[in-house]
């Protein structure tokens, strides 16, 4: 059934989006580091260079310097890779988040399914880094179409952002237009037995699991979970509360990811329930095709579809 | 409109440097060498050379002083109060519960207060980007960058440098007060960094070196140089005292970030009085 949906990189939605978005009036201004092409930033170099700088391959300059641009008035994007972004940690925290300036970054190849480049160049802990830093929100999108809609209400809303894109083509999961509203959950189906929470490319496996569940007489709720700060608390309790068990599926670590964090939220509510976590499991990567890692690090549809088994086995 | 033309400098560095001893004695902490070195050239930064208004520190046309040696805040707290955009009364707060003066810069805290600091090494970025959003804005104003002899061990400094010469950044000076001394020991102990000056022309600026940064006219001089360097960021190299004016202190690794004892600080107030 996937293979007859369109594909396409959530890297893709940035420059095509930046580049309408300007011509729409807004005030963007995008700072690169040597990786636009990769990122798509550069589509917005090519129609406004006047308001595209070039950084170089140093993110720390790049990232202090959109802080101060930021400053002026003008909304500035910052792109690179997320392992990159890592690069200048102390600057995001310094130069964006403390002083809460209007920088959004945008940043591809998160994740392992960087495949063949390897361990350093897959993030497995970007977004732990960007949720422990006070005022950003942090998104993962699920597809292109999210990916876009991410980007627009980065631009339209004041505020440090992180947006982790990906670098392959995956099936486009919003093929009626995008539902995303930061904060909150989307639910792409509802269920009573269990319910997956995911972001990024596992979500597209989390309903592939799914709908083998659901044949085999468990019934699944699958919730997307774009926003990861601030995380929709009120999503998980409903889960919580409604389907008695949780699995959460991400593509980074679980012991500082989306799993740890939906984790403390069922924790401190009213009705804590058994969950599992299908994630990256306290390692690096390594090189391989960007599925062949994801199926080495188990995060795949039966990967999640055997989390779910799991979890409803423990519920009473 | 520069706030504090016709302003007596003399009179003015020693209210300030006065300050920044008794803030630094009030809350037996805070860092009183790299304060007092830069008074000097804080205070004709503020006084002669850029154009601020205390009533507006929104406005969009104001040049920018930015604190890179974010730990120097007693100086920065100091000639802000002198300059209007908080009562000197308030400066009794620094580093206590509830003050809006904390120990190291935070952007807005008060008004007049341009970037978040502390970490070293990120305002020579945190400026740059200041100045190439004000020349997409066709604003003229400066942007000024205070940065640590010390400071100059980071790598981000020189990741500032190359672009803003890349980018052939004007109207963009950076100040370094170069005291000879960082945390623990003198700067040619922990790192050497010399030559500054050909360094910084190598990567594609103008300098000026060698400048006495407690001259007032020295200072002025050069400053006035450096705010109207086209096509290129300007630098001066300011050969300063840390602790200057309180002899004791004067060229003492150990007055980097310790607050004097009762002793010394009736010692010291008696030579910085009038
Ligand atoms: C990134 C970073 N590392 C370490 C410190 C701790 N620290 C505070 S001041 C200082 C020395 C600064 O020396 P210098 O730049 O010469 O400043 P000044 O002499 O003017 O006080 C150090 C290492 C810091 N503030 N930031
Ligand atoms: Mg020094």
């Amino acid at each position: 059934m996937t293979t007859t949906l369109p594909s396409a990189a959530t890297r893709e939605a940035l420059g095509p989006t930046l580049v309408r978005m300007q011509q729409e009036g807004a005030d963007i201004v995008v700072v690169d580091a040597d990786l636009g092409k990769s990122t798509s930033a550069r589509t917005f170099r090519d129609v406004f260079p006047e308001r595209f700088f070039s950084f170089g391959v140093a993110e720390q300059n790049m990232i202090s310097a959109a802080g101060g641009l930021a400053t002026t008035g003008h909304t500035v994007v910052a792109s690179t890779f997320a392992v990159f972004a890592e690069h200048a940690f102390d600057q995001l925290r310094m130069s964006v988040a403390q002083p809460r300036l209007n920088v959004k970054i945008v940043a591809s190849h998160g994740g392992v399914s960087t495949g063949e480049d390897g361990a350093s160049a897959q993030s497995v802990e970007d977004y732990a880094l960007f949720s422990s830093l006070v005022n950003f929100t942090v998104c993962v999108p699920a597809d292109v179409v999210e990916a876009q809609a991410m980007v627009e209400a980065a631009i339209a809303t004041p505020g440090p952002w992180y947006i982790r894109t990906g670098r392959p083509k995956i099936p486009v999961i919003y093929t009626d237009g995008p539902r995303f509203e930061v904060g909150k959950a989307n639910m792409l189906r509802d269920g009573s037995d269990v319910t997956i929470v995911a972001c990024g490319l596992l979500v597209g496996r989390s309903l592939d699991a799914a709908e083998v569940l659901e044949r085999a007489g468990i019934s699944v709720r699958v919730l997307n979970m774009g926003t990861i700060r601030p995380l929709d608390v009120a999503a998980l309790e409903a889960a919580a509360r409604d389907t008695g068990a949780i699995v959460v599926a991400e593509e980074h670590l679980t012991h500082s990811g989306l799993g740890a964090m939906c984790a403390q939220a069922i924790a401190a509510s009213t009705q804590p329930v058994p969950m599992e976590f299908v994630g990256v499991n306290d390692r690096y990567g390594e090189s391989g095709t960007w599925d062949e890692v994801l199926e080495i690090m188990g995060l795949t549809a039966e990967g999640v579809e055997q989390a779910v088994r799991r979890v409803v086995a423990r519920k009473r | 409109m520069v706030a504090g033309a016709g302003t007596d400098l003399r009179a003015l560095s020693r209210r300030v440097r006065r300050h920044v001893v008794e803030m630094v004695n009030g809350a037996q902490s805070g860092h009183i060498g790299g304060s007092l070195s830069a008074t000097d050239i804080l205070a004709v930064l503020y006084g002669r050379i850029m154009r601020h208004d205390p009533q507006r520190p929104d406005w969009p046309e104001r040049d920018r002083f930015i604190m890179s040696k974010g730990h120097c805040t007693p100086v920065q707290y100091a000639i802000l109060a002198e300059n209007g955009y908080l009562p000197v009364e308030e400066l009794a707060t620094f580093r206590k519960k509830g003050t809006r003066l904390q120990g190291h810069s935070v952007l807005g805290k008060p008004a007049g207060v341009e970037n978040s600091a502390g970490a070293l090494g990120m305002g020579l970025s945190f400026g740059l980007g200041i100045r190439l959003g004000m020349r997409l804005n066709q604003t003229d104003a400066h942007v000024y960058v205070l940065m640590g002899d010390g400071e100059q061990d980071e790598g981000q400094v020189w990741e500032a440098a190359m672009a803003a010469a890349h980018h052939e950044v004007d109207h963009f000076v950076a100040i370094i007060d170069r005291n000879g001394i960082q945390n623990d020991d003198f700067t040619a102990a922990q790192m050497r960094t010399e030559p500054l000056d050909e360094k910084y022309r190598a990567f594609g600026w103008e300098v000026r070196a060698g400048i006495d940064g407690h001259d007032h006219e020295a200072i002025e001089e050069a400053l006035a140089w450096a705010r109207d360097v086209r096509g290129k960021p300007a630098l001066v190299i300011f050969d300063t005292v840390k602790g200057k004016g309180v002899s004791f202190m004067e060229n003492n690794p150990g007055f980097h970030g310790a607050a004097p004892n009762a002793e010394q600080f009736a010692l010291a107030m008696q030579e910085l009085a009038d």
